[in-house]
């Protein structure tokens, strides 16, 4: 089963579900950080990095020689990444996307494949620390400060996991980016389950509602988190109930769990009662992809 | 005139009620939000519309099913994993997964292929009871939030110059990726929201970086700073070193979440320590991004 925590607000807990989820995981498991602009996920999971290896995106390098200045890259590319001025055809390497349609149209095969560094993906393990022997594996993007585009770099992470994944059969657990957009979007989109996590304040409710919006045409099962449970009195639960959405969890706002996140100690190992509640959102997420699985076998066959 | 981008990196740190207190504090200012993805700011200052623009940007492909003879080529070269199969033996799009890059389209050699332009938000001037506010509304799944940013500051200041405002006051996103490189470019002074928590200091370096990488002037504000003092030192202490003003740190109190409860900002609140602190650091800001313009004229 592959889960994806995520939330339209920032700061609603996304992290924190994350790393609590992990530490009372029933199975082998596989924490991936999403989140390639701040991932987080390792300030709470203490992994061991085994490798950390740049990622790139393939951008156009342009051999003057062979260039005719034909003007048919220049006139394919959207993203304005190739420009002629006077006689001379200009780069733009922050402006590509990577599609490499300027390769495949160039008649003269004057542009061959160079690279831009996106960041960095990083592999390792949590050993865990309950004791038991159990290990989880980790992977994780890490944006390069000032690469503006997350979600190639992303894509790239979500193929890590996919050669993982082939290695054993385990779970996976993706702390996706806050936000609706592009790079929210591209997290969740392959999961199996979406776990939104918000806070009843207004600012909470309100981008809840846009996640929900943005992430219910996937046709995923999804459930809410209402974490800082307490701290407003937005109507988050009746959003929930009013789009059949179930609430598997609801998390009281406590001040001990809030410092020990300060001190980076994930909430159950703040409140330990917290162990059986998150225990309770993994059945329930388990039970939800069964159910979906069984209700699409008989389309497959 | 100057612009000031409120920022964060981690989201939740306390971006949008800063910048809500600082537009009712701040002399003549043009707001905007640009936290296109989530939007906010709009729930403190409840602004009424003066008027609704379309945010259009950039592409999508889309596959005329008749065209199509279902020869592949375009799912062969689609690096995004957007055209899939479909009924019939003939290909279409998946527009989540669509970048819009026009590849299909140019090798089709059936012209079956053909970019649609997006339609991605909208975009509103409206009036609040601080000032013109430019804000706008993403639609969920879009994408080019670093666009609709650059567009939204254009107006804002465009606005500000015919309104004889001296101050484009901006709410900005989480992270570190297009929507917020877009808002830090060439504003005089970025206010990084922080708190004391492992995530809260690793994602401010992170952005504290982006605005060093950018050459953007940076203060630093501490949010909930009685979480972990010695934290809030040592983050105080990291932004000195690094050459920003710590302009100040508010304590956690739950006066936010209440005056965000009925839709006001902090220094609508009766006069307490609290709004006192918002205040004095709004102050030191203003002194701050004075001085910085002095030095550079």
């Amino acid at each position: 089963m592959i889960v994806s925590i995520a939330s339209g607000k920032g700061g609603a807990g996304k992290t924190t579900v994350s790393a609590a989820l992990a530490a009372v995981w029933d199975g082998p498991l596989a924490a991936v950080d999403l989140d390639v602009e701040e991932p987080n996920l390792h300030l709470f999971l203490h992994p061991e990095i085994a490798s950390e290896t740049p990622a790139y995106l393939e951008i156009p390098v342009i051999d003057e020689e062979k260039c005719d200045l034909c003007r048919a890259c220049v006139d394919l590319c959207r993203f304005k990444a190739l420009a002629m001025f006077g006689d001379t055809l200009m780069p733009f390497p922050d402006m590509c996307h990577g599609c490499g349609g300027c390769m495949a149209i160039c008649p003269q095969k004057a542009i061959s494949p160079g690279k831009r560094e996106l960041g960095t993906v990083l592999r390792g393990l949590i050993r865990d620390s309950g004791g038991a022997g159990r290990s989880i594996g980790y992977l994780a993007g890490r944006l390069r400060v000032g690469e503006a585009m997350s979600p190639p770099l992303m894509r790239q992470v979500k193929e890590e996991l996919t050669r993982l994944l082939e290695t054993a059969p385990m779970d996976a657990v993706l702390d996706a980016p806050p936000g609706v957009s592009c790079p929210a979007v591209c997290a969740v989109m392959d999961s199996e389950f979406i776990l939104l996590v918000t806070e009843p304040t207004p600012f909470g409710l309100h981008d809840f509602s846009l996640a929900f919006e943005a992430f219910a045409p996937l046709k995923k099962p999804m459930g809410a988190v209402i974490n800082r449970a307490g701290i407003g009195d937005a109507p988050v639960a009746e959003f929930c109930r009013d789009n059949g959405l179930p609430v598997l969890a609801e998390i009281p706002y406590d001040r001990a769990v809030a410092e020990g996140y300060a001190r980076g100690r994930t909430a159950v190992e703040a409140n330990p009662a917290l162990g059986p509640v998150f225990a309770g959102v993994i059945s329930a997420m388990r039970a939800a992809v069964a159910k979906m699985a069984a209700k699409e076998a008989p389309c497959a066959r | 005139m100057r612009e000031i981008v409120v920022v964060s990196g981690k989201g939740g740190a306390g971006k949008t009620s800063l910048t809500g207190a600082f537009a009712a504090l701040a002399e003549k200012a043009v707001l905007c939000d640009l936290d296109v993805d989530a939007p906010d700011l709009h729930i403190l200052l409840r602004p009424k519309k003066r008027f609704t623009e379309d945010f259009v940007s950039g592409f999508e492909a889309h596959i005329v099913p008749e065209a199509c003879v279902g020869c592949g080529v375009c799912a062969d070269m689609c690096r995004y994993g957007a055209i899939v199969f479909a009924d019939g033996g003939r290909f279409a799009v998946s527009p989540l997964r669509c970048e819009g890059c026009g590849v299909c389209e140019a090798f089709c050699s059936e012209k079956a292929a053909r970019m649609i332009p997006r339609h991605c938000g909208e975009w509103y001037v409206s009036d609040s009871r601080f000032g013109t506010m430019v804000h706008a509304r993403l639609f969920p799944g879009s994408e080019n939030s670093g666009k609709l940013v650059s567009l939204l500051k254009r107006q804002a200041k465009e606005i500000a110059e015919k309104e004889g405002a001296s101050l484009v006051l901006s709410d900005g996103a989480p992270g570190i990726g297009c929507p917020v490189i877009s808002s830090l470019s060439g504003v005089s002074l970025a206010v990084a929201v922080t708190e004391p928590t492992p995530s809260g200091i690793h994602d401010l370096e992170r952005v504290l970086g982006l605005c060093a990488h950018f050459r953007i002037p940076a203060a630093v504000v501490i949010n909930k700073w009685d979480l972990n003092p010695e934290a809030s030192q040592a983050i105080e202490e990291m932004a000195r070193a690094r050459g920003h003003l710590a302009a100040g740190r508010l304590p956690f109190d739950p006066l936010v979440t209440r005056t965000m409860a009925m839709g006001q900002v902090l220094p609508e609140a009766p006069p307490c320590p609290f709004t006192d602190e918002v205040a004095a650091i709004w102050k030191r800001i203003e002194e701050y991004a004075g001085a910085l313009r002095r030095e550079k004229a």
